[in-house]
């Protein structure tokens, strides 16, 4: 399983092994990280799963389709190495996959 | 003060479910919204898309089925109140004394909490500095456009409710549009008009910016927007307004003495009680082992609730099961001729 770090806005960093299928925001949730609200479950209907990717990560994902940049719009600020998580799915691709969380969603 | 056998919180496809569970069984019901439309997240976030799993309708968007659901309620003559927010909510004996924030209240032994994620509310800009100003030279929704007649207004956001505002706007004022990109999410033809508003000068289009801060004593004077690059641009400006689209917020039930965890409450599985008696949680809202954030979920629940609120609303009564296909008394209540 991938191995996937999360560092909250105050700095304090998870790692999880998150199984491959899901999504970085599924990983999140269903390991109590704090911080990743998915309101919407992950249908891309809110901008509460927001993190932003460092570059050279950024650059490796898959791009963004239209509706995940509209709804960024909404993400509390937004950047240009912005995502939604639950666009992110998790493959062997994604090992060590370091993803920040903003300050909050809402 | 209104009475009701059961007071629903929350329009989307759970509530009004709900609502018309209770009236087939005879309750009176009443349900309040803070969106100015029915239907919850099925209307407000995903109507276009389609849902594939509302059993026996294969295919369904999110606006077919708030329709539907609003039709299958059209025998019941139900109250709607809608763009309201239940902020109070207090016990006076057996009974659940219910408080709006536009003072609507109700008196009622049960109330229903569909609220999905919460209320919407707007999202609104980043800089804590902006509060100070808020509802005074700061909106995030406008009531009259009046205000703004000859004065200099920068307008934030991407979507229909910022370029229309824009192009609606620029008639009378002086028009700034910031947006933190340069595409546009807008129907086209709001995008062509904006765009041509700009060749003409009607409109200061900045893209790539984002508000940085907010400066003002009493009235705000001026704001600083950044660009991706980090430069620095200084606005003078009358007014802000941000449409960044809406959020939801648990808000004010969290403040009702119920057991909350992670934005959900949770009940039991029989009646879909909470912890406070005549209090039930249905749908998104609720959990409980085993619970599934389905509509179909939503449904199940409702019609549970929907009779316990029986034994509250009609404590002299005996509640007995009937069937749509043959009850008179359900009939009646359709008005479905035999």
């Amino acid at each position: 399983m991938p191995k996937i770090t999360y560092i909250e806005h105050s700095g304090k960093t998870h790692t999880i092994n998150v199984a491959n299928g899901l999504s970085v925001m599924e990983g999140a949730v269903q390991n109590n990280v704090p911080g990743i609200d998915a309101d919407c479950g992950g249908s891309m209907a809110c901008a509460t799963c927001h993190v932003y990717v460092k570059e050279e990560w950024f650059n490796k994902l898959p791009k963004k389709e239209d509706g995940e940049e509209d709804m960024l719009d909404m993400a509390f600020e937004p950047k240009k190495n912005s995502r939604l998580s639950c666009q992110l799915m998790v493959s062997d691709q994604l090992e060590g996959l370091v993803v920040n969380l903003p300050e909050k969603q809402v | 003060m209104i009475k009701t056998d059961a007071l629903i919180i929350g329009a989307g496809p759970t509530g009004l479910f709900t609502a018309h569970q209770l009236k087939l069984i005879g309750l009176s019901c009443e349900i309040v919204d803070n969106l100015d439309k029915i239907g919850g997240q099925c209307i407000e976030l995903y109507p276009d898309k389609p849902i594939y799993d509302i059993p026996a309708i294969p295919e369904c968007t999110g606006e077919e089925l708030t329709n539907n659901l609003i039709n299958q309620l059209k025998p019941f003559n139900i109250k709607f109140h809608l763009n309201e927010r239940v902020d109070e909510v207090k016990k006076n004996d057996e009974i659940w004394n219910v408080k709006t924030n536009k003072g609507t209240e109700f008196s009622t032994p049960n109330i229903i909490i569909a609220g999905g994620v919460g209320s919407f509310e707007p999202r609104k800009f980043s800089p804590k500095e902006c509060e100070k100003f808020e509802n005074k030279s700061i909106f995030y929704s406008i009531k009259d456009k009046t205000v703004f007649k000859g004065k200099i207004v920068s307008i934030f956001g991407g979507g229909d409710s910022a370029l229309d505002w824009a192009i609606e706007l620029s008639k009378d004022s002086k028009v700034n549009l910031i947006h933190r990109r340069d595409e546009f999410r807008g129907a086209q033809a709001s995008v062509d008009k904006m765009n041509e508003l700009v060749k003409n000068d009607k409109i200061n289009l900045f893209t790539k910016y984002q508000l940085k801060s907010v400066k003002g004593k009493e009235n705000l004077e001026s704001i600083e927007i950044e660009h991706d690059n980090k430069e620095v641009k200084n606005l003078e400006t009358d007014y802000v307004l941000g449409f960044f689209g809406l959020v939801m917020q648990l808000g004010p039930i969290a403040n009702w003495g119920l057991n909350i965890d992670k934005k959900t409450i949770s009940v039991d599985t029989e009646k879909f009680e909470t912890n406070q008696k005549g209090i039930y949680a249905v749908g998104d809202i609720c959990t409980y082992p085993g619970k599934l954030k389905l509509i179909l979920s939503g449904f199940h629940e409702g019609a549970l609730a929907a009779r316990a609120c029986f034994k509250l609303a009609r404590p002299n009564e005996k509640y007995r099961f009937e069937f749509t296909t043959s009850s008179k008394s359900i009939k009646n209540r359709l008005g479905v001729k035999e």
